[in-house]
């Protein structure tokens, strides 16, 4: 065996080495998450729930008998700066990504993650997310066109108003609300007579509620995100507001509550997923959150802890650590909460990467959520 | 009409805190030469002391007071003696990037130790309003009137009837004559500064229970306020009251009866206004500078 031979074997020998530490390495997940900016309590909420999943999935053994290594990078709320992560995290060669939380920011990002066949998980709620063929982005929550529609029939049926007024954030996700809002209205009968539009981020909201106040709506549906939503609800009590003030998840998220005090209390909301929700595993998931951050989770943190289960429970249905195969085998997929409780609720998946799973209507009593309805599955109907 | 007074009263209630946010960038201006563009940190910083001392114990009034003498040691005594004094000697335009500079290093050390979220932050007022005359107005917003229009009353008093108020009026109006008359032109400069501190923790008290305690609260005041300095004059007190208060009811009245989405612009478009047509401010005077 000449120099040549020996330096080329030991050149095969270590590469063989490093693919198969590659193979038993830590699996690679990135969370683009809203640590900055307008949507810091979200994707601060989001990337916690993941974390803890983590946390204990690596500590009953990880992914496949492998540990997940999760990275946490802040797309400072910017589209932008979320598209060049996606891009960082494909190239870093994630296993799956976790967010953007924002509807605005998933809109831009996904195109990296989807181009990579990387699957994608989304807090967004905006409907046009899984409506644009994308095999690899899948939601962690309703999106809108499930969510109003129920919202929309609880209004008439539960609320009985025949008027109502809108606040709205103009961005991605408060667009693709109002205009789910307004169809699921309108198929309700209801009128729709103050349609006033929001800035992200806005402070001041004593126009807009003067606004509101001026139209004598039976009943003021709110659709903010959630530090505006906080601000909101301070101003309507501010200005003596008396109807009833509806929101569709956000509005009475924890930290909404926390944000408002006082002011909060009697709103009313369709939420998908509450820590005050009777389900065992979720009393669980509440008490262990708890421990880890020392406070209460909102319906992010839930949404980033619930997905991270999913990646779980597919992972081990497929066996093999595969992007492309994971993201075939979630479409049309049911994962049952007696199976895998970290999903929290028997949540299924359809062809658009969309969910489907129990919801709850609430409303906050004494700055608690008070679950008052467990809503079945749309798909239950 | 009875919208339009509502939205005035508001406007004005929310123009009184940007007036206390620009009278401070016009004292130092007039005492000292410095453009402070961490100013709406200098407001940001306080709400968060505030929430500090509340949260081991002590109720808003004693928070309030606390901060006060923390925010005279360190926005006041500490900003001059570590960055003014050193860089005033070299002109503005070093005064002007260190103080950009802290901004963003303040904001980055807050938001390092309080995360990134929003805190809630209470009230100094009753819940509620009060009907005057058929018109509906919040105690926040009376209490907030009411508060700052003492604030700046007892101000422009102190400045006008006192001796240390007249002393200080003169530093501003010329170092050099004020010297020679037997001023004490450092400690003058000193009071301003301390000044300025109060009148940002005051500024903190009134308007964070609305832009909620975040680590970059202070962007959208410290804007506000120095348009409001610019709109009604740099070089006079007066000048940035009348500012704040215009922007605080015209965004009120555009977001109302134009749309909201316009509201935001309203502080730029009359500076604009102003920087083209009047660049003195409306009540400011034109003045030289040796360059």
């Amino acid at each position: 065996m000449n120099r040549f031979e020996r330096l080329a074997i030991a050149a095969l020998v270590l590469s063989a080495a490093t693919t198969s530490l590659a193979q038993q390495g830590p699996v690679p997940i990135f969370g683009l998450m809203e640590l900055s900016g307008t949507g810091a309590t979200a994707g601060t909420n989001f990337d916690n729930g993941v974390k803890l999943a983590v946390k204990e999935i690596n500590a009953a053994g990880g992914l496949l008998g492998r540990k997940i290594e999760y990275t946490a990078m802040d797309t400072q709320t910017n589209p932008g700066v979320a598209k060049a992560l996606a891009q960082k995290a494909v190239d870093s060669g994630a296993y799956v990504v976790m967010g953007p939380v924002f509807s605005g920011s998933i809109i831009v990002s996904m195109v990296e993650t989807k181009r990579a066949e990387i699957p994608n998980f989304t807090g967004g709620e905006a409907a046009n997310i899984t409506q644009q063929g994308n095999p690899y982005v899948f939601r962690t929550s309703f999106t809108q066109s499930t969510a109003m529609p129920k919202l929309a029939k609880y209004i008439k049926d539960g609320v009985k108003a025949k008027s109502v007024a809108m606040i709205w954030v103009n961005n991605d996700f408060g667009k693709g609300g109002h205009d789910s809002m307004l169809k699921a209205l309108e198929a309700q009968g209801i009128k729709v007579v103050a349609d006033v539009p929001t800035d992200p981020g806005q402070v001041d909201f004593s126009g807009a509620v003067l606004k509101v106040k001026q139209s004598n709506a039976d009943a003021l549906f709110v659709y903010t995100n959630e530090e505006e939503s906080a601000r909101a609800l301070r101003e309507l009590r501010k200005q003596g507001y008396d109807k009833p003030i509806i929101g569709e998840t956000t509005l009475t998220g924890q930290k909404v509550i926390e944000l408002a005090g006082d002011s909060a209390n009697g709103a009313l909301a369709h939420v998908g997923l509450t820590v005050d929700a009777p389900q065992p595993t979720i009393k669980a998931f509440d008490e262990k959150f708890q421990k880890e951050y020392k406070y209460k989770s909102d319906h992010n943190g839930m949404k980033g802890y619930s997905a991270m289960y999913v990646v779980k429970a597919i992972t081990e249905k497929n066996k093999k650590l595969d992007p492309k195969e994971f993201a075939k085998a979630l479409h049309g997929a049911k994962i049952s909460a007696k199976e895998y409780p970290g999903v929290l609720l028997d949540v299924s998946f359809d062809q658009n990467g969309d969910l489907d799973r129990e919801s709850f209507l609430v409303k906050v009593e004494n700055g608690k959520q008070v679950v008052t309805a467990t809503l079945p599955p749309a798909s239950a109907k | 009409m009875g919208d339009l007074i509502h939205l005035i009263l508001s406007g004005t209630a929310t123009g009184a805190i940007y007036a206390l946010a620009a009278l401070g960038f016009t004292l130092l201006w007039q005492a000292a030469g410095v453009i402070n563009f961490a100013q709406g940190e200098f407001v940001m910083l306080p709400a968060f002391a505030m929430l500090f001392f509340i949260a081991v114990g002590a109720p808003l009034w004693l928070s309030f007071l606390l901060t006060c003498a923390v925010a005279m040691v360190v926005l006041g005594y500490g900003f001059k003696r570590v960055i003014v004094d050193p860089l005033i000697k070299h002109g503005v335009i070093p005064l002007v990037i260190a103080t950009l500079g802290l901004s963003i290093a303040v904001k980055s050390i807050v938001r390092a130790g309080y995360s990134a979220e929003a805190h809630p932050f209470p009230s100094a007022f009753p819940a509620g309003q009060l009907s005057l005359g058929g018109i509906a107005v919040s105690y926040a917003d009376i209490g907030t009137l009411v508060l700052a229009g003492l604030i700046v009353i007892g101000l422009q008093m102190f400045l006008n009837k006192t001796v240390t108020g007249r002393a200080m009026q003169a530093v501003a109006q010329n170092t050099d004559a004020a010297r020679v008359l037997g001023i004490d032109v450092k400690r003058m400069v000193l009071y301003v500064f301390l000044i300025n501190a109060v009148l940002s923790v005051v500024a903190a008290l009134l308007v964070t229970p609305t832009y909620l305690a975040k680590f970059d609260m202070g962007d959208s005041i410290g804007q506000k306020a120095f348009f409001a300095a610019i709109i009604g004059g740099f070089n006079q007190t007066r000048g940035a009251l009348l500012g704040g208060v215009l922007i605080g009811i015209l965004e009120n009245v555009v977001g109302f009866y134009v749309s909201p989405a316009y509201k935001e612009g309203v502080a730029l478009v009359l500076f604009l206004a102003v920087i083209l047509f009047r660049p003195e401010g409306l009540l400011g005077k034109a003045e030289e500078r040796k360059v």
